[in-house]
């Protein structure tokens, strides 16, 4: 995330060029926040035991799940929170719910 | 050309925001700020503004839809009173913190309560710290001039806060006094159009408004809202100046009158400012030196200019027509008594809390405030500084 003037936001940016009210310039940057980290528990994909019915995919809260061609890919662990609503939500089994381990 | 009329205060601020022609005006109706929205959406009904009337179901509502219509793009504005202001509250927050120069007319009401419908300043001073210029009237023809200022000031681009321009309610709001309005392209030309640099419905540059703000950034974005208040009265005193090339009404920070060689003064806000004036003439007439310091810009707090202005004043009442129950005096003593710490000499500074509920003041009632502060100047003895005026003991 950067202010008008092209200089990142980071920790190190003074008042004089934070931008006003944290607004926050350019689309689709919610991409490169990486919410992943909060997970304590996680989605496991058994590709084997897919139908690819593409039920999970449009029930994510965060878009964690890829699909491209009309298949399911695996998960994006920079962004699934895990939530386990995917896992809940598959009728065959293809998901597992497990412990993260960090 | 200037056109002379007889309006009532809320008449006045109807029309100022007709000859503005703002594009979205969200409200929700509660007296005394009612007739407002009410003549306006007449206007709308009449297709003399081409603005988006929103109703709403609350005032929390009104001021959200504001902050949404003016993140976007669109010049808003919106009036309210009293327990509507104060439902906006945790709103009113988000729209300063955003930076979104909205323009509401707060029509100053008690708060309850006992539920009570007249005027005292409880609801705008419980505003005070929430980022927004204030900016307050003693007549009809201020609330005009002073909203019509208000925009300007809020979107100028070192500045970018909302306003709120404030009057009494019904002593102001609803009598009805001479006045004079500005044309309508002049108006229009003075407050020009709305441009902000950021609007999120600029398809150009995608924008994301008023994102959480983590612990690293928070006082960052806090201090630079700050500097937008501080810059807002180099601004405020610019914008008058060209209000008064085009009008000749002269406006400043605050206002004197026979303050200049008085031995004692008093510090009003509003309406009460024309009886002390009154009260004024006539005890100069019988050789007393009395001034008066009528605050217009309460937000930013113009405490330099203030203590510039009153320190040669032998003894001082502040009158706040709101109490903030800190047991110590209502919320202009106790600003005005530190912007006063730093004169070399300190004159005496009393408070009196008045006019509550709407309670009626006399001119009588202002001259035993300097017969006070004459036994002050004479004995030397300040006395108890928390005072109320004229309750039945
Ligand atoms: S666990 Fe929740 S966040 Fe993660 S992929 Fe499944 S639905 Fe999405
Ligand atoms: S719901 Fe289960 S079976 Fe269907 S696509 Fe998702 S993982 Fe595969």
């Amino acid at each position: 995330m950067k202010n008008k003037a092209g200089t990142m936001i980071t920790t190190n940016i003074s008042w004089h060029d934070i931008t006003p009210g944290g607004m926050v310039y350019g689309g689709g940057t919610a991409a490169s926040f990486k919410t992943g980290d909060w997970r304590t528990m996680k989605p496991v994909f058994k590709a084997d035991a897919c139908t690819q019915c593409l039920l999970c995919a449009p029930v994510c809260p965060d878009s964690a799940i890829p699909v491209t061609d009309s298949k399911r890919l695996e998960f994006d662990y920079d962004h699934c929170k895990g939530c386990g609503i995917c896992f809940k939500v598959c009728p065959f089994g293809a998901i597992d719910f497990v412990k993260e381990e960090k | 050309m200037s056109i002379r009329d007889r309006l009532s205060g809320n008449e006045a601020i109807a029309i100022a925001m007709k000859q503005i022609n703002p594009d979205v005006l969200p409200a929700f109706p509660i007296t005394p700020s009612t007739e407002i929205p009410q003549y306006f959406s007449q206007y709308v009904a009449n297709g003399e503004v081409d603005t988006e009337f929103v109703t709403v179901e609350s005032e929390h509502s009104a001021m959200s839809a504001c902050i949404g219509s003016e993140a976007a793009g669109a010049r808003t504005f919106t009036a309210t009173s009293s327990a509507g202001l104060a439902l906006m509250f945790e709103m009113l927050y988000v729209a300063a913190s955003s930076r979104l120069p909205i323009t509401l007319a707060c029509v100053n009401r008690a708060l309850t309560g006992p539920i009570n419908i007249n005027a005292d300043h409880s609801d705008s001073m419980g505003a005070r710290d929430s980022g927004w210029i204030q900016i307050y009237s003693e007549n009809n023809q201020e609330a005009y001039d002073n909203f019509i200022q208000a925009v300007k000031i809020a979107e100028h681009k070192d500045v970018m806060l909302p306003a709120m321009v404030c009057q009494d309610g019904f002593i102001t709001s609803h009598a009805v006094e001479n006045i004079e309005l500005i044309e309508d392209a002049a108006v229009k030309t003075f407050v020009g159009d709305y441009s902000p640099e950021d609007y999120l419905l600029n398809e150009k540059d995608k924008l994301a408004v008023g994102p959480y703000d983590t612990v690293s950034f928070y006082l960052e974005h806090k201090r630079q809202q700050a500097e937008a208040m501080i810059n807002a009265k180099r601004v405020a005193l610019e914008v008058a100046a060209e209000y008064e090339a085009i009008t000749g009404r002269k406006y400043g920070l605050f206002e004197t009158y026979k303050l200049e060689d008085a031995d004692t003064a008093l510090v009003i806000i509003n309406s009460t400012a024309g009886t002390a004036k009154d009260a004024i003439d006539a005890l100069r007439n019988a050789g007393k030196k009395v001034g008066l310091l009528k605050i217009r810009l309460f937000r930013p707090f113009p405490k330099d200019e203030i203590a510039e202005a009153l320190k040669h004043v032998k003894a001082i009442a502040v009158m706040d027509r709101a109490e903030s129950f800190s047991a110590a005096g209502g919320p202009l003593f106790a600003e005005v008594r530190s912007a006063m710490y730093d004169c070399a000499e300190h004159p005496a500074i009393v408070n009196y809390i008045y006019g509550l509920g709407g309670r009626d003041v006399r001119t009588t009632d202002i001259e035993s405030v300097y017969t006070d502060l004459d036994t002050i100047v004479e004995s030397g003895n300040i006395g108890e500084t928390y005072r109320y005026l004229g309750v039945r003991e």
